[in-house]
C-alpha cells in the first residue's frame, strides 16, 4: 500500500464531499421553505407568498445543480479510490446507494424541471404537486445515504464470509443503532443551514434598502424556525453524543480530548490536545461537566484513549471540529433568539441583527462540515467501523495520477465556490430592483380568489 | 426467486439499458452544447430552453449506470475506473462544469454570461470526448499501446460528432425559424461525421479484437448480423436525404431525424454489446466472474422492477408537459 497514495486519496474524498455537501444541505431544507411558500400562496393567493417563492426557486435551482453535479464524482469515486470498500461490504452499501437513486434521484430530477419552469404548462395542482415531489426527493436521498453512512458507524445485519460482508436482515442494517440520531441530525442541521440562509439573504436585501414585505416576510419565517429548531438541534446532539458513547466510545473520548479513564470529567471549553505526549495544554473546563452530560452523574466514569490506543481517532481535529460546531450552534441560537424577540416586540429587525445575519449567512455550512468532520474522522481507522479500515480499502493507483485529479478538483471547487456565492449575492441586489408586484402576479391572485367554479379548477398560472 | 447467473444477465441488461438510455438523452443534450453559438445571445438563451427542464434527470441515467456497474459488477467497476482514472476525473470536471454553466449563465452578472457560455460549450465537448475516449479504450481492453491511444482519440471524436448530430436533431424539432434552418445544416455536416466515425469502429473493431471478428463473420452469425449495420448505414442516409428537404410546410417531419438518430443510436449499441457480451471488461472479465452476491442483487431488483417502470412513466410524463416548440425559459 503506497502511503502517499492513501493520504492523497483521503485528501480528494473529504475535499469532494465536503464541497457536495455544502449543497444539499441548504436543498434538503430549502425545498420544504419552498413547499410552505408554494401552500402558503395558494391558501391566500397574496402574491408575496409568490414572490418568494420565485426568488428562492432560482436560488434552490443554483444550488442543486451544482449538488447534482457534484454528487455525480461520489459514485465514480468509490471505484477509483477506494476499490477495497465494495469489495468487502459492496453487497450492503450497493442496495443502500442503488435505492437512492432509485427512488430519489430520478424523483428529485424528474420533477424539478416541472417545478422549475413548468408553472405554465400544468396546472397548479400539478406545480404544487411537483414541488411536494422534489422535496420529498431530497430527504429520501438523505435518508438513503445516511442510512449507509450509519451502518458504516454501527454496522449490523450482516455476516462475514470469505472476508466479504454479507447482508442477514435488511431491516437491522437500515435502521442501526446510529441511524434515527444521525438522520434527526442531519435534517435538522439542513433546516438551520437553510432557514440562516434565507434569513441572511433576506437581510442583505434588506439592508441594501429593499423596501418590499417579501424578504421581511421571509426574514421572519426563517428567523422563527431558527428559533425553534436551534435548540432542539441541541437537544437532538446530546442525545446523538450518548449514543456515539454506547458505541464509539473512543469517538466521544477524542471529542472530549479524555486521555486517561477517569471519573469527574471536566467539559473542556479549550484546550491544546498533545498526540505525542498524550495529554492536552492550557486547559480551561468546567469541572465534573462532561461526566455528567454523558452519564448524567458527576461522578460518572468515561472511558479515555488509553484504553484505544492505537485504535482510536487522531484527537487535535475531531476535538477542535466538535468545539466549531458546538460553538457555532451556540451563535445561531442567540442570534435567532434575539432578532425573534426584536421582532415580536417591536416587529421589525434592528440593523445591527441584520448585519449579524449576513455575517451568518453560511454560518450553517460551517457548523455542518464541522459535525461531519467529527463524525468521519471520528471513526477512524475505521472506514466501517470492526470490519474495514480506510487503509485496506484504498486504491494502488500512482501517487502522481491522485495529487493531479486532486489538484484540478481543488481549483474547480475554489473557484466554483467564489462564483455561487458571489451570484447568490447579485441575485440579492437585482431583487431590490425589480417591482414591488407585477400586474399579472395580481391577476393570478385575484384568478385564485375566485377559484375552481369559474374555470372548474384548471386553474393555470 | 433468480440463481446467480441469470442475475447477472438480467443486470447486465439493466445495465445496458441505463447506458443506452443515457447515451441518447444526455448525448443530445451535450450535443445542444457543443454546438452553441458563442456570437448570437438568442438563439444561444432559446438552445439552453430547449435542454432545460431534461438535463438533470438526462445525467441521472449515468448515475444510474455507474451506481449498477458500482453495485451488480463491483470488481469490473474498480477495473474499469482505475483503468480510466484520468479520462474520468476530466469527464468529471466537464461535467461539473457545465452542468453550473447551465445556471450560472442565467443568473451571474450580465457581464459574465459570455464566459459562461463559453464554459458550457467546452465543457459539453469535453465530456463527449472524454467519454468517446473512454469507450475507445474500454474496446481495446485498456491496452498500453498506441494502436489503443490512436484508436480511442478516433473513438472520442465520433462520439462528440455523434452527440453533435443528435443535439441538432433535437434542436430540429425543438426550434423553429432561424434557429431550426442554422440546426438543420449543423445535422447536415455532422452526419457526415458521424457516419465516416461508425464504419471506421466498426471496421477497425474486428480487425484487432479476433473474438469480435469471430462473432461477426463466422457463419451462421453473419446471416442475421448483417442486417444491424446494413440498416445503420441506410438509415445514415435516408436521414441526409430527408434533412435535405427540411424545413417542410407546417413543419412536417420534424421529428424524423431525431427519431431515426435515436434508432441509429440503439443499432450502435447492439452492435458493441453483440461484440462484446458476455464480457463486461473485454477479453478480462465476464459478468459471471464480476457479478456481486445474488441475495443483495435480488434485493435491488425488487425495487427496480417496481421503480424503474415508474421513473420511466413519469419521465414521459415530463416530456409530454414540455412537449412542441420551446420558447423561452422562465421560472414560471
Amino acid at each position: 500500500m503506497l502511503e502517499e497514495t492513501l493520504m492523497l486519496s483521503r485528501i480528494q474524498f473529504a475535499a469532494n464531499v465536503s464541497f457536495h455537501i455544502l449543497f444539499p444541505s441548504i436543498t434538503i431544507a430549502l425545498s420544504w421553505f419552498l413547499v410552505v411558500f408554494k401552500i402558503r400562496y395558494n391558501q391566500t393567493g397574496d402574491p408575496v407568498w409568490m414572490r418568494a417563492y420565485r426568488f428562492w426557486v432560482k436560488i434552490f435551482a443554483l444550488t442543486f445543480a451544482v449538488g447534482v453535479v457534484s454528487g455525480i464524482t461520489m459514485s465514480f469515486q468509490f471505484g477509483t479510490n477506494w476499490p477495497g470498500f465494495m469489495e468487502t461490504v459492496g453487497n450492503i452499501a450497493g442496495p443502500l446507494l442503488g435505492y437512492e437513486v432509485l427512488t430519489a434521484f430520478f424523483l428529485e430530477a424528474g420533477f424539478l424541471g416541472i417545478m422549475l419552469f413548468g408553472m405554465n404548462r400544468v396546472s397548479n395542482r400539478v406545480h404544487t404537486a411537483s414541488t411536494v415531489i422534489v422535496a420529498v426527493g431530497t430527504a429520501l436521498s438523505a435518508f438513503w445515504i445516511l442510512a449507509l453512512n450509519s451502518w458504516m458507524q454501527t454496522p449490523q445485519g450482516f455476516e462475514m464470509r470469505d472476508g466479504v460482508a454479507h447482508a442477514t436482515d435488511w431491516a437491522e442494517i437500515i435502521f442501526n443503532p446510529s441511524f434515527p440520531y444521525r438522520l434527526t441530525h442531519m435534517l435538522l442541521a439542513s433546516a438551520l443551514t437553510a432557514t440562516f440562509l434565507i434569513a441572511g439573504i433576506s437581510a442583505y436585501r434588506l439592508l441594501k434598502g429593499d423596501d418590499k414585505r417579501a424578504p421581511k416576510l421571509t426574514l421572519k419565517v426563517a428567523l422563527f424556525i431558527a428559533a425553534v429548531l436551534a435548540p432542539v438541534q441541541a437537544l437532538v446532539g446530546d442525545f446523538h453524543g450518548l449514543n456515539t458513547l454506547h458505541h464509539q466510545p473512543q469517538k466521544i473520548a477524542a471529542m472530549e480530548g479524555i486521555w486517561e479513564t477517569d471519573t469527574q470529567v471536566p467539559l473542556l471549553l479549550f484546550a491544546v490536545p498533545d498526540e505525542e505526549t498524550r495529554q492536552n495544554h492550557f486547559e480551561i473546563g468546567l469541572p465534573g461537566i462532561a461526566s455528567f452530560i454523558l452519564t448524567h452523574d458527576f461522578n460518572g466514569e468515561l472511558k479515555g484513549l488509553n484504553d484505544f490506543e492505537g485504535n482510536h481517532p487522531p484527537v487535535a481535529p475531531v476535538f477542535y471540529a466538535f468545539r466549531v460546531m458546538v460553538g457555532i450552534g451556540v451563535l445561531m441560537l442567540a442570534i435567532a433568539w434575539l432578532g425573534s424577540l426584536q421582532l415580536v416586540r417591536k416587529g421589525s429587525v434592528s440593523p445591527l441583527i441584520l448585519k449579524g445575519l449576513v455575517v451568518m449567512s453560511f454560518s450553517g455550512w460551517v457548523a455542518t462540515l464541522a459535525g461531519w468532520y467529527v463524525t468521519e474522522i471520528g471513526r477512524q481507522p475505521w472506514l466501517v467501523t470492526g470490519v474495514l479500515t480506510t487503509q485496506q480499502a484504498a486504491t494502488d493507483i500512482a501517487p502522481g495520477n491522485v495529487a493531479l485529479s486532486l489538484a484540478m478538483y481543488s481549483i474547480l471547487y475554489v473557484v466554483l465556490l467564489g462564483a455561487y456565492l458571489h451570484t447568490l449575492f447579485v441575485m440579492a441586489r437585482r431583487a431590490v430592483e425589480i417591482e414591488e408586484i407585477q400586474p399579472e402576479e395580481v391577476k393570478q391572485a385575484g384568478a385564485y380568489t375566485s377559484k375552481s367554479e369559474v374555470n372548474g379548477g384548471q386553474n393555470y398560472v | 426467486m433468480f440463481d446467480a447467473d441469470t442475475l447477472a444477465v438480467i443486470f447486465i441488461a439493466l445495465m445496458g439499458l441505463s447506458v443506452i438510455l443515457y447515451a441518447v438523452l444526455d448525448g443530445y443534450d451535450l450535443g445542444v452544447g457543443i454546438l452553441l453559438p458563442l456570437d448570437h445571445d438568442q438563439h444561444s438563451d432559446r438552445m439552453v430552453a430547449s435542454i432545460g427542464p431534461f438535463w438533470d434527470a438526462n445525467e441521472t441515467w449515468l448515475v444510474l449506470a455507474v451506481g449498477l456497474l458500482l453495485i451488480a459488477f463491483p470488481t469490473a467497476h474498480s477495473l474499469v475506473f482505475r483503468e480510466l482514472y484520468m479520462p474520468t476525473a476530466i469527464l468529471l470536471i466537464s461535467l461539473v462544469l457545465r452542468g453550473v454553466a447551465f445556471d450560472f449563465r442565467a443568473k451571474a452578472p450580465f457581464s459574465h454570461k459570455p464566459t459562461w457560455n463559453r464554459v458550457f460549450k467546452i465543457g459539453s465537448l469535453l465530456a463527449a470526448l472524454s467519454q468517446g475516449y473512454m469507450l475507445g479504450m474500454y474496446v481495446m481492453g485498456f491496452e498500453d499501446s498506441w494502436t489503443a491511444v490512436a484508436f480511442s482519440i478516433l473513438s472520442a471524436l465520433g462520439v462528440a460528432a455523434a452527440y453533435s448530430f443528435i443535439g441538432a436533431c433535437w434542436l430540429v424539432m425543438k426550434a423553429e425559424g432561424e434557429l431550426q434552418k442554422k440546426a438543420i445544416i449543423w445535422a447536415k455536416n455532422s452526419i457526415g461525421i458521424c457516419m465516416a466515425g461508425t464504419i471506421a469502429v466498426s471496421l477497425v473493431n474486428p480487425w484487432i479484437n479476433p473474438d469480435v471478428y469471430e462473432r461477426w463473420l463466422s457463419w451462421p452469425n453473419v446471416l442475421w448480423l448483417a442486417p444491424l449495420p446494413a440498416l445503420c448505414m441506410a438509415l445514415f442516409i435516408v436521414n441526409y436525404l430527408f434533412l435535405k428537404k427540411l424545413p417542410q410546410d407546417n413543419d412536417r417531419g420534424c421529428w424524423v431525424p431525431f427519431v431515426s438518430a435515436v434508432v441509429i443510436f440503439l443499432l450502435c449499441f447492439f452492435g458493441l454489446g453483440v461484440s462484446f457480451f458476455p464480457y463486461i471488461v473485454p477479453g478480462q472479465l465476464t459478468i459471471w466472474d464480476a457479478a456481486a452476491a445474488p441475495e443483495s442483487l435480488t434485493i435491488i431488483l425488487w425495487g427496480a422492477i417496481i421503480v424503474v417502470p415508474v421513473i420511466i412513466c413519469y419521465t414521459a410524463f415530463a416530456y409530454r408537459v414540455f412537449w412542441g416548440k420551446v420558447d423561452d425559459l422562465k421560472y414560471y
